[in-house]
């Protein structure tokens, strides 16, 4: 059992037994790994189990965690240890670090990993690799849950590294295909670059305050007096790590390319975990980076954090315009709205960009589920808005409305969940006196609403194509000419799916049925997710005075608001105005274009970019997503990694191989010689004269076996009587 | 206390299953030999044993008693498969040991 070491106030069951929740999982791993197979549903109701039990007691935990807060404003964490391993004085603990943060991250992680893994059981289905997946998708959760209640920061990295490594097993699960294999890598090393970071962060934790205690470490640093520089660095440390892990500039370009993976594993990925972990590493160590990078430093009007967040925002929501992937649509919607929590953070505004993590977990889960129930069931497993979709609404009206409700949400349209997470981070960044910043937010929130606008266009309204007209019209028409689609993502899937109405044996004939919307393990999470994009919001309502969130992880903050940061802004519709504006702005734009470009013959709009050429450049620069992937594979691979690797190969073959060359033929005359004289003459000479005697001395001893037992007795008394004879002579 | 009387009808026995051990040819008076042999060894204990005023050679005997029934056991075993095999138990024939 765990030792209590905080103990202040009793704590409820729930509250000291937190540690089951990652626990149980990671058990069910195991399970899954080893037993999966023999079971009737290939594990995934071991893994489902499994979420379901750390949903039950995370929500124990946060129930009881509100009663204990409710009680007492000023609850402490409920924090305990035991010892994992020592080194050299230090003692490092695994266990439980709850509080209002921790508390909210278990809840949010459990319930999306329960809804995901139902919805996997219908996505994949018949997948050669069900079991894996199944298994990959409880470990993933697991480490999130480690992570999230991590005691200390040696924990928390356990937790990260165990993510990194699921994603990486996840994006590439189908890696028959390069292109995934090679996304998966991408992915890995790129977050690995960032967990350099980490590495080098911690260990500067650990010299700047001599503990990794996330408790100690945020008190010691809200009350800081030491030198700046090296704390400035700390923080620089593990903010690139963030950079890495929550996918933001210059670091963002693996997201995108993680959309390899199945649906649900990018929706489990974008929403509340993998992603999230670099905003919740900076949210749960924030007085560090409130200290060290001079956060709300009256004067201050740039910071490290928030200026990545800033460029993050823009450059993401540009790229969203020019996909043809939904998902990856999506994708870059993520890094834009993870940019929005990172500069909600660079800008004080703590609580609305923690906020900000648990309202959009929900809706950009619903999104990436929608776009994979799409894709599913309306368009033959394309995710290609332009070739494969259009005018599903009709047929799909569950996947459609939940898809515009959660839009909504992420679009900020007032009285649902993201108008009140997104709007505070901006309100509060106009309120700290961050002007720039309050400006990007307002352009972002502008863009995150036409790019939204056009997607939501291209594959609900107008006509239907490709993939989506077989679907909706139930014949072929649109497929005849049209093989390349089945080589879109997941060709091998429908392969996979024999029994499925998707199959490419349908392709030609009418389909058996008339077009419906998805299975109830797919619309179900639908409906829970879309509900709780517009519910969740009335946790932290501003307009109208609710401030429940708050309240519950105001303890979190390490900081007291009002003292060190600026406590938040007072609501008013005036400063929501702007926003809520500019969002309809962007709406009717989008709109207006969406209708002049997709949905007319001709249009003087049409083909703009071929016309203008400045706009014709800015396509292609986004097309090429900045030229970063470029930068990164020719320039630093090529032009650092390569002559590094030239050179290195020129040692090898120059200076290694006449060493090892040297040794070798200096090893071989030595051992010639050895041979000649000491191994032939001496070794032997003593080993040939060894088994002459022993010849010898068999040749002589011969006779005495004879075979017959009572020469043996008589040999064995005559030498028991020697030996009595003797005794008696030695000790008279 | 008689102790020589025993010490030498233990030697007598002892010397007599030696006798037997090596001049017998029938496997089975080799078997009863050995337990002469092991029997003088229990009146040599007990002898000691009444000397000492102790328990400790009444328990060793009690050994040696268990062990030598056990023996038996195997040996007439081995004796009797000897037998079924060759058709006699003269340990004369039984010289496949000779080296």
């Amino acid at each position: 059992m765990l030792a209590s070491e905080t103990a202040t106030v009793a704590a409820g069951w729930f509250l000291t037994h937190a540690w089951l929740i990652p626990v149980i999982p990671a058990v069910a791993f195991f399970g899954i790994i080893f037993f999966g197979k023999k079971m009737p549903r290939g594990g995934s109701e071991l893994g489902i189990a499994s979420m379901v039990a750390a949903l039950v007691i995370a929500a124990g935990t946060a129930y009881q965690w509100i009663d204990r807060v409710n009680g007492n404003a000023e609850a402490e964490a409920v924090i305990r240890t035991k010892q994992w391993f020592k080194i050299g004085g230090l003692e490092v603990g695994i266990g439980q670090h709850i509080d209002g943060l921790a508390m909210m991250a278990l809840l949010l992680v459990a319930f999306i990993s329960t809804l995901v893994q139902i919805y996997s059981t219908e996505y994949v289905r018949g997948d050669r690799r069900y079991t894996h997946f199944f298994a990959s998708l409880t470990l993933f959760s697991a480490g999130m849950l480690t992570m999230v209640l991590a005691p200390n920061m040696v924990q928390l990295i356990l937790g990260w590294e165990i993510m990194g490594l699921c994603s990486f097993m996840l994006i590439g699960h189908w890696w028959e295909e390069e292109a995934n294999s090679r996304a998966a890598l991408k992915a890995f090393f790129t977050v690995r670059t960032g967990d350099m970071g980490l590495l080098v962060g911690t260990a500067m934790l650990l010299f700047v305050f001599g503990t990794l205690d996330i408790k100690s470490i945020n008190e010691a640093a809200a009350h800081y007096t030491g030198g700046h520089a090296i704390l400035m660095w700390t923080a620089a440390a593990l903010f690139i790590a963030a950079i890495g892990k929550s996918g933001q500039f210059p670091l963002h370009t693996w997201l995108p390319d993680a959309m390899a993976g199945p649906t649900p594993v990018s929706s489990l990925l974008h929403s509340s975990t993998m992603v999230v972990a670099g905003v919740f590493l900076v949210a749960r160590i924030y007085p560090v980076f409130h200290t060290g990078l001079d956060i709300n430093v009256a004067g201050n009007h740039f910071n490290f954090i928030a200026v990545i967040g800033g460029i993050t925002i823009l450059i993401a929501a540009a790229l969203a315009f020019v996909q043809n992937d939904i998902k990856k649509v999506l994708a870059y919607s993520t890094v834009s709205q993870l940019g929005y929590m990172m500069m909600g953070l660079g800008v004080g505004a703590w609580m609305p960009a923690v906020f900000h993590i648990f309202t959009h977990a929900f809706f950009k889960c619903c999104l990436f589920l929608c776009a994979g129930s799409v894709a599913h069931t309306g368009s033959h497993h394309s995710f290609d808005m332009k070739e494969d979709m259009g005018g599903l609404r009709k047929q799909m009206p569950v996947t459609f409305i939940t898809w515009i409700i959660s839009t909504a949400a992420l679009c900020g349209l007032p009285f649902v969940s993201g108008f009140f997470s997104k709007d505070e981070i901006i309100d509060t960044a106009h309120n700290n006196d961050y002007k720039l910043f309050w400006v990007i937010g307002l352009i972002g929130a502008f863009m995150t609403t036409a790019y939204m606008t056009r997607a939501t266009y291209l594959t609900f309204f107008g006509k239907p194509r490709g993939g989506a007209k077989h679907f909706v019209e139930g014949h072929h028409d649109a497929h005849e000419d049209d093989t390349t689609d089945e080589v879109h993502d997941h060709a091998h899937v429908a392969v996979a799916h024999a029994d499925d109405h998707h199959e490419p044996v349908h392709h030609g004939k009418p389909l058996p049925f008339a077009p419906s919307d998805s299975a109830w393990q797919i619309t179900v999470p639908l409906i829970i997710l879309s509900f709780l994009a517009i519910v969740s919001g009335y946790l932290n309502a501003a307009p109208f005075k609710i401030e429940k969130f708050s309240l519950w992880l105001e303890g979190s903050i390490g900081l007291k608001p009002g003292d060190t940061i600026p406590a938040g802004p007072e609501f008013s519709w005036a400063h929501a105005a702007p926003s809520i504006i500019l969002v309809i702005a962007g709406f009717a734009v989008s709109l207006f274009l969406c209708l002049q470009v997709f949905g007319k013959e001709t249009s003087p709009f049409k083909g703009l970019t071929q016309r203008v050429k400045l706009l014709g450049a800015g396509h292609t620069f986004l097309v090429n997503k900045y030229y970063l992937d470029a930068l990164y594979e020719g320039v630093i691979v090529k032009a650092i990694a390569h002559p590094i690797a030239q050179a290195a190969y020129w040692v090898n073959q120059n200076i290694i191989d006449a060493i090892v060359n040297a040794v070798g033929i200096g090893g071989k005359r030595t051992g010639e010689w050895v041979y000649r004289n000491i191994d032939q003459r001496v070794v032997d000479g003593v080993v040939n004269g060894s088994g002459a005697t022993a010849r010898g001395a068999g040749g002589v001893l011969r006779p005495v076996q004879s075979g017959k037992v009572s020469m043996y007795g008589a040999l064995l008394f005559g030498a028991a009587a020697v030996g009595a004879l003797v005794l008696v002579l030695v000790n008279s | 206390m008689l102790v020589t009387q025993f010490l030498i009808l233990s030697a007598v026995l002892f010397c007599t299953g030696v006798y037997g051990v090596i001049v017998r040819k029938n496997a089975v008076l080799v078997l009863m030999s050995i337990e002469l042999i092991l029997n003088s060894v229990n009146i040599n204990l007990l002898a000691f044993d009444r000397l000492n005023n102790s328990a400790h050679g009444n328990v060793f005997a009690l050994y040696v008693i268990a062990v030598a029934a056990a023996e038996v056991g195997v040996g007439l075993a081995m004796v009797l498969l000897i037998f079924r095999n060759r058709k006699t138990i003269a340990l004369d024939d039984l010289s496949e040991m000779k080296g």
